[in-house]
């Protein structure tokens, strides 16, 4: 019986051990695969100048500022309405009808397919609002669709901070909007902030639904509202349509390392400035 | 642990018994009340927490209220700076005084009451924010921003809860580096940075070892003087060693909280009026 159970924990641990193993087997793999492939194309002209002939010479400076201003759009837009958002559902209201249909709403959103917000921001944004193909279009429609993520994380990250930090800031004298500002949001900022970084690394990767909204331009974008191609869908498109595979290679080793950036900045900055009192 | 239940604390603190005012209230007559209730209920939605309590603080005094778990102990002090307001579906009937404002009154603005009603909880919970930030929060919060005021509270603060000699070089610290007992005081230094008249302490030390609770126990003693101190405890030899008057709760068979007796401490302690006080603070149950 005794050796029994400790065989089964055995069995157990490796098992365990062994589905830890491979996802970081695949990870790595898929990650150097790509990295090999494509460190090679990247150098100081491949990063500044911008796509010639389709992509198939010249660099991919165009695509990159295109992914970083769709991006920062997408996350200026979303940021306040989730964040908003997720502390008005964890704080100002109780369980009720509204908020069942609030919480309904984002999740079915986060379940919708990219392909269909892409669709929707064409025929809403760069169509009915006249918008164009354009950074602003591809921003906004991104932001529709890391909504919420956002909303979600942050909800779950107000709610875990712990209930006497409200008590004790309400004890203090505190109104409920210092108890949020001073109490809450400090704890929570580190979940927020995750979500938020999910959503930079969901909105750099995206191709369905920028390049519906966005479009595939080429050129260096001079405005919001002009059309722009990103990272992704350049890759995208260098690869189905066979022009460069290797420039699409590079382009993705680019963007591997772009995410990568995000995420070690992203989290330095938070540790620097925000949660320097834990 | 065994707890020498006649301390120095003790002999120091309680006052030999007078016989009651003719009132019926147990407090002195020179003894000024701080807090007042009368006839005081509350309910949770449909479920009545508390019934017809009536009884008076006095100022500058430790009064500690004790009772079995679930006796409504805990809802009783949340009564005094509205705490109870934050759960929904909450009623309050009867009328709860402090000097001379009717607490439960429409016009009452909480958010100043309970600057004047500070509270200490069951958990040492700093905020997980630097020591000085911890303090400053309220004042912060008041609307004070000059520098050199906020570093004259939170030396003073710190001063009252003898935390300021060691933590003065390190007032930028993480509030979590600190011991269970210094972050308590340290909660207590938050709280009185607010300067609060009366102080509520919900167990404050029930997650303290027994030597820090000794010392948070001297700090309320000496708080008393300037401060009127309400505390909750499931500790009967606490309440003996720091409180000037008991209150004793228990429920009934509806559940609802009631004040059985109320007493100068060392009276109760020694010659309880109602034989459940009695069996209680003996041990026989609870």
């Amino acid at each position: 019986m005794k050796t029994n159970s400790r065989a089964g924990e055995k069995i157990a641990k490796l098992l365990i051990w062994s589905t830890a193993l491979f996802v970081l087997v695949v990870l790595v793999a898929i990650s150097a695969y790509i990295l090999i492939k494509g460190l090679p194309r990247i150098n100081w002209h491949f990063l500044t100048e911008i796509p010639r002939n389709m992509g198939r010479s010249g660099g991919v400076a165009s695509t990159i500022v295109g992914t970083l201003l769709v991006t920062a759009v997408a996350i200026i837009i979303a940021m306040p309405f989730g964040i908003g958002t997720a502390f008005y559902l964890a704080e100002y209201t109780k369980e009720s009808m509204i908020t069942r249909i609030i919480r309904f709403s984002a999740e079915s959103l986060a379940g919708i397919p990219s392909i269909v917000y892409g669709l929707f921001g064409f025929i809403f944004f760069v169509i009915y609002l006249n918008l164009g193909w354009s950074i602003l279009s591809g921003g906004l429609t991104l932001a529709i669709m890391i909504l919420p993520t956002i909303i979600r994380t942050s909800e779950e990250a107000i709610l875990s901070v712990p209930k006497v930090y409200r008590e004790v800031s309400f004890s203090l004298g505190g109104t409920k909007w210092q108890t949020i500002i001073k109490a809450v949001f400090p704890s929570a900022i580190r979940g927020i902030t995750n979500g938020i970084i999910l959503s930079v690394g969901r909105s750099v990767a995206e191709t369905a639904a920028v390049i519906y909204t966005a479009g595939s331009a080429l050129r260096m974008p001079v405005s919001l509202f002009s059309p722009t191609r990103t990272m992704a869908v350049h890759f995208y498109i260098l690869a189905r349509e066979g022009i460069s595979l290797e420039n699409a290679y590079g382009t993705a080793a680019l963007l591997i390392i772009l995410i990568f950036l995000i995420n070690v900045v992203a989290n330095m900055l938070v540790n620097r400035f925000i949660a320097k009192g834990r | 642990m065994k707890i020498n239940i006649n301390s120095k604390l003790m002999t120091q603190d309680s006052k030999p018994g007078l016989p009651s005012s003719p009132s019926g209230s147990p407090l002195d007559s020179r003894q000024s009340v701080k807090i007042k209730t009368d006839r005081l209920s509350l309910h949770y939605g449909s479920f009545q927490a508390l019934k017809d309590i009536s009884f008076d603080i006095p100022k500058c005094a430790i009064t500690a209220i004790i009772g079995p778990s679930g006796c409504g102990k805990s809802t009783l002090l949340r009564v005094f700076n509205r705490m109870n307001d934050l759960i929904p579906g909450v009623r309050v009937e009867g009328k709860v005084t402090l000097d001379d404002l009717s607490i439960y009154e429409k016009t009452v603005d909480v958010v100043s009451l309970r600057k004047r009603v500070g509270m200490v909880f069951q958990k040492p919970n700093p905020f997980p924010m630097s020591i000085f930030d911890n303090i400053a929060i309220g004042p912060k919060s008041y609307g004070i921003k000059d520098k050199q005021e906020l570093n004259n509270i939170v030396r003073w603060s710190l001063t009252q809860v003898a935390l300021w000699n060691d933590l003065k070089d390190n007032l930028k610290k993480s509030s979590l580096d600190l011991s269970p007992e210094q972050q308590q005081r340290l909660c207590i230094a938050r709280t009185l940075a607010g300067e609060p008249e009366v102080i509520l302490f919900d167990e404050s030390c029930s997650a303290l070892d027994p030597e820090a609770t000794m010392k948070i126990e001297e700090l309320m003693v000496d708080l008393a003087k300037k401060y009127t101190i309400i505390i909750v405890t499931h500790n009967m030899e606490q309440a003996l060693r720091v409180s000037d008057m008991a209150a004793f709760m228990m429920i009934e068979e509806d559940k609802a909280g009631r004040l059985v007796e109320y007493e100068k401490t060392n009276i109760m302690f020694s010659n309880p009026k109602d034989k459940r006080t009695e069996d209680y603070i003996t041990g026989r149950f609870g």
